[in-house]
């Protein structure tokens, strides 16, 4: 896992994790070129706990980009880091009660609805995974729905796409894989197909990864 | 205009870590506020008769009132404030007479508290709670949010309800993988705080999650950097003053 030769950001990423396609989404848009690095989450006990992935990376997760000379961790760090430092397009709208939404709604994702389903965790329920994902992304839909109903526009908040976009995208693939029934989320199912239309929610997709398996890839 | 003229109220839980980040944040940027408590019920296994007290559901801790909006998922709440949750509260009524279990009010929605400190970090930017260098603030962001998304919610009142009997273990056992990693990434980035030597929204988040480690009984041994810095924020006034056991809401066995 040595860095690029290129000099160019390098992105380790698995490319299911919905974490990783956040990141891959925000560099998409930003039109910044990287090299990505796969890290499979699932063969050898969880590469990203390999000796030679901590020393990239010692909190042993993805994604990680090594970027500028830094290595973050972190999706909405690393979005929020690529915002400031390359800004345009934007991902945060500049009015800050605007910008307010846009992290309420990341956090409520991020924090609130995606860890309760990452891999690590269905690992740890066991038999009864279905159901505990079904009811952490059931209530955390039902509340983002309703948050939706007050900000969004054409996307999450008002009509420019911007990091709460990133969040959803992801949170949504997941709630499909896990048979959750979209039918009461109107505003989020609009919103998500709207953002599938985008190029890059395409290229990233986890569907078109250098690590998608032959039977997934589309 | 006049928004700005009267006092930002904090919607805060005694022993909530996300209500405790805001309320450090708002005592180091010496904001004046209002609080207004909003009581989780207990569990503790008490008699159906035992009086409990319910104060209005519809708020979410930690919300802030602030420059004439709220911030927080209340905000955002159902169009009929109240109906929902009043529908809640009758079928968490229902079975607890059924299974004559105490009450505990577990889905009252934590939010995570990060995009209020945001907020105040750009509309009040003195003292500073992010650095002024990208990649430090970089750092900070990553520290939060790795407590934020990666320790605490798989720690909090309502997973660990729904976990059940094994509670204690699954907290201590994400606590526990959480420090691992945060430790060694402080050791990279750590001065006399978090991230160098200035206070940032990075340190908001660790203080809450040590109180909740040592609630859990998280042995803090193998973490002397988080131990370490721990020590030093508590005997700063901002977190103190947020302390749980200095709320209006503390419970008097648990009050300072």
């Amino acid at each position: 896992m040595a860095s690029s030769p290129s000099g160019k950001p390098v992105l380790y990423s698995y490319f299911r994790s919905s974490c990783s396609w956040r990141v891959r989404i925000a560099l998409a848009l930003k039109g910044i070129t990287y090299d990505q690095v796969p890290v499979n989450l699932l063969k050898d006990g969880g590469q990203q706990l390999a000796a030679e992935f901590q020393v990239v990376n010692p909190m042993q997760q993805v994604p990680a980009l090594k970027i500028d000379g830094i290595t973050l961790s972190q999706s909405l760090a690393i979005i929020e880091y690529l915002e400031e430092t390359r800004p345009n397009p934007r991902l945060l709208p500049q009015d800050q009660k605007k910008r307010a939404q846009v992290r309420m709604i990341s956090d409520h994702i991020v924090s609130g609805i995606q860890p309760l389903q990452n891999l690590a965790v269905l690992q740890r329920v066991g038999e009864k995974k279905l159901e505990w994902a079904q009811h952490y992304i059931t209530n955390g839909f039902q509340a983002l729905e309703q948050i939706l109903k007050n900000t969004a526009g054409r996307y999450c908040v008002g009509d420019e796409v911007s990091m709460a976009d990133l969040c959803l995208v992801p949170q949504v693939y997941n709630a499909e894989r896990y048979k959750v029934d979209l039918a009461p989320y109107p505003t989020i199912t609009r919103i998500n197909k709207t953002l599938l239309e985008l190029e890059a929610f395409q290229v990233s997709h986890p569907t078109k990864q250098p690590d998608t398996p032959a039977e997934l890839r589309a």
